[in-house]
């Protein structure tokens, strides 16, 4: 093996790859067999780049030679960039060798597009397959279904992997014409909706008969990229909405635009990558997923964007005083996870810990509950609490002054006298 | 009916059971269990050398299981924690769980039962940083080897990941800090102990016991985990938070080059 050429390859390919920022490697059940190399399970970081992102999978493309030309893509056929491509056997090398030597949880793999849609989905199935076949590698494997790719593909390549998924990129349909006009939105929803539905059928299957193969038990995930098309939070989570009630999504990633181009329909090289609300659109996403909270609630016409100063649990009980406050020691468990402050964890510890005694602040600020926040929304087994009836923006001005945000600057107008 | 004991166990787990024993057997309402060679004794307080005793520690094991499962999992994972005086905690936690008519395992009220959930946490994450952390070197007669350097002894919690995971793979992982180490040969995974003249952490000093190939990988782990770095999101704060440097020279990928 020349360990030069695929260094440069590596260098090429795993830079072009690093703006897919899926990085889980949990949520499948493929176990080791026969004495064979790799299993999964729930997940695991192997390391953090310097940006903190977490570093699970080898994720590089096949090729970064793309025939087509959207705008918000690093390997756009009209950038003037370094191309490469690697062999099959050369990923399949490094994914064993990296895995052996516990670096990774498996690989990832995506690919720009070169001849057809469907070539590249053949190439990409070979080394999955390779992988499982011949290297006997239970590890984790995430393929990248390509646009427009046939079903007879994407049904071969749900065999072999154990996630796949589709980049939406462009939450709108106006803004995907805009910034890839070649590609059309139902190539993107077609591959999508085939896996979903081999996913439910071999589900259905598996009731019946238990040894029927897996079919991409990780499921389906896809991203959209955040800030280069003006688009709202309102358009963003509905989206996300979408996808996760009718594609049965595992996660919906929000990636904050990287600006890499000096196209005028895009934020100039430079500007800063909007992290803060990439955050709030995370932490949105998990009210959806795990709060029990619908998005409606959140963002709506009235309000169609995420305060950028509070998160967006706090945001909706400011708008919602007429629920709160909740006593600790007697609410159900559903309006406990709507109090600010509170997190799940600390909603098992609540309830548990109720059984014992009636919990008062000592209690709480124990169980590690940000009181900072969640003081002015309940009350518990003391005489102690917030009697005053205070408005919305008043509660929302002590809470700011009680902490200390690292995007203070980035969010707060107020004039400065000094720099 | 004493209430107050020193009992001096040998430092194994089942050891430290046997000793939670003899304590309700004796009825003692506070039992100061201490490892031999780390005695401090109190002036008046009455000495007593717990000898291992593999089924009073059943017993107690058992006893523990059938009250809950997470306390079970919550002794183990605390004990290993080596901490000082955790063992008062865990058996005035034990205490607790026998006397409770509930699952006092689950009373995050109490401060006792709030501790040993943090300790036991404290210790989970450490076993799972070590599933992250270890990086296997190939060495020339095909054992993939590789040093830590765990906070706590979580050795015999990740034998079984590495089992599952490596099962066509000779490998060791070898506690320096502890002197011990797993070595698995494609069979079972058995303790041993070996006398290390240097430690082998990463490419910086290359030693010949390794295949070259080895630090080729090594060299192109490093420039993967340098080229998918986005730059214009570096956020080191966030980053020394996930890796914390006490681990970095074990990690291939982080070292200067």
């Amino acid at each position: 093996m020349d360990f030069n050429r695929i260094k440069e390859k590596l260098n090429i390919l795993a830079d072009a790859a690093k703006y897919d920022v899926s990085c889980s490697s949990s949520g499948s059940n493929r176990k080791n067999k026969v004495n064979g190399l790799g299993d999964t399970g729930n997940g695991i970081c192997h390391t953090y780049t310097e940006d903190g992102r977490c570093v699970s999978l080898l994720k590089i493309l096949l090729t970064n030679h793309c025939i087509f030309d959207c705008a918000y893509c690093v390997t756009r056929k009209s950038n003037d960039i370094q191309r490469a491509a690697f062999k099959i056997q050369e990923v399949v090398d490094l994914t064993i060798n990296f895995y052996r030597r516990n670096y990774i949880e498996g690989l990832f793999l995506s690919s720009g597009i070169f001849k057809s849609a469907d070539h590249t989905m053949e190439r990409l199935i070979a080394v999955a397959k390779k992988l499982r076949e011949e290297e006997n590698f239970n590890g984790y494997i995430h393929l990248k279904s390509i646009p427009g790719a046939s079903d007879e593909l994407m049904y071969e390549a749900g065999l072999y992997a154990d996630r796949l998924s589709v980049n939406i990129e462009i939450p709108t349909i106006s803004g995907l014409k805009l910034l890839a006009p070649d590609k059309k939105h139902e190539d993107f929803i077609k591959p999508m909706l085939k896996v979903k539905n081999e996913i439910i059928r071999y589900t259905e299957e598996r009731k019946i008969i238990k040894s029927t193969a897996k079919y991409a038990p990780a499921g389906q995930s896809t991203q959209m990229i955040v800030g280069a098309t003006g688009e709202s939070d309102k358009d963003i989570m509905y989206s996300a909405t979408h996808f996760y009630k009718n594609y049965n999504m595992k996660r919906v990633y929000y990636s904050g635009y990287v600006p890499i181009s000096t196209d005028s329909r895009l934020p100039a090289l430079g500007s800063q990558v909007p992290m803060l609300r990439e955050n709030r659109l995370y932490q949105t996403d998990w009210l959806l997923r795990f709060y029990g909270f619908s998005v409606n609630e959140i963002l709506d016409t009235d309000n169609p964007n995420l305060d950028m100063d509070i998160d967006p649990k706090l945001m909706w009980a400011l708008r919602n005083l007429n629920y709160f406050p909740v006593d600790i020691n007697k609410a159900e468990p559903r309006m406990l996870a709507r109090i600010p402050g509170i997190g799940m964890g600390s909603v098992h510890k609540i309830i548990s810990g109720r059984k014992y005694r009636n919990l008062n602040w000592e209690h709480l600020k124990k169980m590690g509950i940000a009181l900072n926040r969640a003081k002015y929304f309940i009350i518990c087994n003391s005489s102690d609490w917030e009697r005053r009836d205070l408005d919305a923006a008043t509660i929302k001005g002590m809470i700011l002054q009680s902490q200390n945000s690292k995007f203070k600057g980035q969010y707060n107008n107020q004039l400065s006298l000094f720099n | 009916m004493n209430a107050s004991k020193t009992l001096v166990y040998d430092g194994s787990f089942n050891g430290f059971l046997t000793a939670v024993f003899i304590g309700f057997e004796q009825k003692l309402t506070h039992a100061d269990i201490q490892k031999q060679g780390q005695l401090q004794s109190g002036l008046f307080a009455e000495t007593e050398t717990i000898f291992t005793n593999i089924e009073k520690a059943q017993r107690v094991w058992n006893g523990v299981r059938n009250k809950s499962n997470s306390a079970i999992k919550n002794i183990y994972f605390a004990f290993l924690s080596e901490q000082n005086n955790m063992e008062a905690l865990i058996y005035r936690y034990i205490q607790k769980l026998m006397g409770s008519k509930y699952n006092g395992a689950t009373d995050f009220s109490d401060d006792g039962v709030l501790k040993i959930n943090q300790l036991a946490h404290k210790v989970g994450r450490e076993k799972h940083r070590m599933e992250a952390f270890v990086r296997f070197q190939l060495t020339k007669d095909e054992v993939y080897f590789a040093n830590i350097e765990p906070d706590f002894d979580v050795l015999p919690l990740i034998s079984k990941h590495f089992r599952n995971r490596y099962a066509d793979q000779q490998w060791i992982i070898y506690d320096v800090k502890r002197k011990y180490g797993l070595f698995y040969d494609l069979n079972t995974v058995e303790i041993i102990s070996l006398d290390l003249s240097d430690i082998h952490t990463n490419s910086m000093q290359k030693s010949t016991a390794f295949t070259d190939v080895e630090y080729e990988y090594q060299d192109l782990w490093n420039n993967y985990f340098k080229s998918t770095t986005i730059k214009s999101r570096i956020n080191n704060k966030l980053h020394v938070q996930h890796v914390p440097k006490r681990y970095w020279k074990y990690l291939s990928e982080k070292k200067a080059v």
